[in-house]
């Protein structure tokens, strides 16, 4: 491991380009994210490398990080929601060591976020980059797992199947059952896989000013959503989109308007629930904010 | 107050000490050489290079004693270094007709120019576990050297039907046209052969052989015979543009298997023979003659227009092949789940409090 912590006099890894990737892989990966932004919510093929980090485990993300990252950037990773769940540390170490770029874990400060699985709470601003993990990229997947087939139900906008599957959610269960990865139509155009992030996140993406970007590594596509895009989560009149709900506020922080973790203290039904974004809560507890019950400001 | 358990930098640090610790085993008994796992474990060297898609036994070497013999992950190693490198160009294509053979078999003709040659083979070994193994001997006695037959090179056995017209051609290359290549373009379908070729000659060799068994058992029959399986170095040659003729870089051993198979013919074309294709670095016969196996059908897929069987569904071969990117997304799932997991409990305790109080409802009435 000792290449891992040896740099050079500019900061990054000796023996590697900066932010890992050669110029030219970068510059693929940029016409890649060009015409995603050109196309909102359409699935671009891009020629993914293999990595020095596993498939599924956020080489999408990294490519995309890495062909955007300049030295003034301000690197945050997060998982969960969290800043030092294993996987974001690793990552986060990752272009400390191969960029040497600030990378920080104030929402805020960022101006680039990479996250696997969530958006955070606090809006984010123009200017700012958000960079997704995305496991399958291509919402009818589970549908159709055929991608010969699924791009042409694209190219037709034929996207009656979606809507027959959350029909047979609501005809079996009397609701949309899907809590994660919730089908959205971007631009009026494309639907398109939010990745899995909680349908809690998905009213966030509608005209964010922040781009948002979307990296799958493993399989080979890269999408975009650029700012002030319409982001419309699929729903039924009369069963119209909803995100979740908790009937309690942060156990740590108080707050009532964050997505919320539980976690398990015993063996005996003792639970408690406390926000999945870490620096959210951090800020909350910062100003003043305490697990009074109600207190939602 | 209880805080959610989360792994920092220094749980991750200590993780990989302790990792190269067990990779060490007990430090009381000598420490394996590079050299050695590269000389005495070849075998596994070639599977890492194939599935690395790198010819270099010195770093595949590495990569395995790095791994801890983990096959897969000692691949994954060396595919990552390998994607650093920069790309100046592509080989001339291999003559395996000019090989010098160490081994090639025939099962279709008894005995044919260039002759049967065993080689250094398992086959007809009897799986007993040799315990002076155990006991650290000296190096085995040579082996007999034959004279090769004149000058040494063996004609293709599939040339032979070839030269009777009994052999589907193959479509030859066009000039220009460069052979795909998945590790720089991205997969997309439908896959003509160059590409699947390529993306199962560094596909796992347990999901090659489970595939080519398939096909044998019925799921795709395809009726195969080793036409011919030949191990033994070729030349590699590379042409410079400064110079604009071909240069020899060195030799690469591979193995090659030419499968035959019957083909009834159709309208415009009449019965014949045709080939299933597998090449592989290093000694790996059995990876070769999946991949010939799945080769062929692939190709009677391509040429039904359906595909009737796994072995013939190309996004099914070919996705997913790539034990890389399989155990990547398999062993994702040990990353937290715990935002998505939590969306499922409030959907399924909200769906759980609205049965109870339908039947609670009911019960009322």
């Amino acid at each position: 491991m000792s290449a891992a912590t040896d740099t050079d006099a500019g900061g990054t890894l000796a023996g590697y380009n900066f932010a890992y990737l050669d110029e030219q892989t970068k510059r693929m990966i940029r016409r890649a994210l060009l015409k995603a932004v050109a196309i909102p919510g359409y699935q671009v093929p891009f020629a993914s490398r293999d990595m020095p980090l596993p498939y599924g485990w956020g080489t999408g993300g990294i490519q995309v990080t890495a062909a955007c990252i300049g030295q003034k950037d301000v690197l945050k990773v997060i998982d969960q929601g969290a800043d030092d769940t294993t996987n974001a540390v690793s990552i986060r170490r990752f272009f400390a060591t191969t960029a040497g770029v600030a990378t920080t874990e104030r929402t805020g400060e960022a101006s680039i976020i990479q996250t696997r699985h969530r958006i955070p709470e606090q809006p984010l601003e123009e200017g700012q980059i958000l960079v997704y993990q995305v496991p399958i990229p291509e919402p009818l997947r589970f549908l159709e797992p055929r991608e010969r087939e699924t791009r042409k139900l694209h190219a037709l906008a034929d996207y009656g199947v979606m809507h027959v599957r959350l029909y047979e959610d609501i005809a079996r269960l009397g609701r949309i059952a899907t809590s994660y990865s919730y089908p959205v139509l971007v631009n009026g155009r494309y639907v398109m896989s939010p990745s899995p992030i909680p349908k809690f996140d998905n009213p966030k993406m509608h005209m964010s000013p922040a781009l948002q970007l979307f990296g799958a590594g493993r399989e080979k596509r890269i999408y975009a959503i650029p700012p002030f895009t319409k982001v419309v989560s699929l729903d039924f009149e009369d069963h119209p989109f909803e995100i979740q709900k908790w009937d309690e506020p942060c156990a740590i922080c108080g707050a009532t308007d964050s997505y919320l973790d539980e976690v398990v203290t015993d063996d005996a039904g003792g639970r408690i629930f406390c926000c999945s974004d870490t620096d959210h809560c951090a800020g909350r507890v910062a100003a003043g904010h305490g697990p009074a019950a109600g207190d939602d400001r | 107050m209880y805080v959610a358990v989360k792994g920092g930098e220094r749980a991750i640090d200590n993780a990989h000490r302790w990792l190269a610790e067990r990779r060490r085993g007990d430090a009381t008994v000598p420490e394996l050489s590079v050299a050695q796992v590269r000389e005495q474990l070849s075998l596994a060297v070639d599977r890492v290079m194939n599935e690395g898609s790198c010819f270099d036994p010195e770093l595949a070497a590495l990569a395995l004693k790095q791994a801890r013999g983990d096959v897969v992950e000692a691949a994954f190693l060396l595919r990552a270094y390998r994607t650093t490198l920069p790309r100046f160009g592509y080989s001339e294509p291999v003559d395996t007709a000019a090989m010098l053979v160490q081994r090639r078999i025939s099962a279709t003709y008894k005995d044919l120019p260039g002759g049967q040659v065993l080689g250094p083979t398992f086959d007809y070994t009897h799986r007993l576990l040799d315990f002076c193994l155990m006991a650290e001997g000296e190096a085995p006695a040579p082996a007999p050297e034959a004279q090769p037959e004149g000058d040494g090179t063996s004609p293709h056995v599939l040339s032979i039907l070839d030269r009777e017209g009994l052999m589907q051609q193959e479509e030859p290359e066009q000039e220009g046209e460069a052979a795909a290549d998945l590790t720089r373009e991205p997969l997309l379908f439908p896959a003509d052969r160059d590409l699947w070729l390529q993306g199962l000659a560094r596909g796992d060799e347990g999901f090659l052989l489970a595939l080519g068994y398939s096909t044998q058992r019925g799921f795709g029959s395809t009726h195969p015979f080793v036409g011919e399986l030949r191990v033994g170095e070729v030349a590699v040659e590379f042409v410079p543009e400064e110079l604009g003729f071909p240069v020899e870089l060195g030799t690469v051993p591979v193995t090659e298997c030419e499968m035959v198979n019957q083909f009834k013919g159709s309208r415009s074309e009449p019965p014949q023979f045709t080939r299933g294709y597998g090449l592989a670095f290093g000694h790996a016969e059995r990876r070769a003659m999946s991949m010939a196996l799945v080769d062929r059908a692939l190709r009677e897929a391509q040429t039904a227009g359906e595909a009737a069987a796994p072995a013939q569904d190309q996004e099914f071969v070919l996705y997913h092949a790539d034990n890389v990117q399989a155990s990547g997304f398999v062993e994702h799932l040990k990353l937290p789940h715990y935002v998505d997991f939590q969306g499922e409990l409030e959907t399924i305790r909200r769906l759980r409090a609205a049965a109870a109080d339908e039947s609670r409802a009911e019960a009322a009435e």
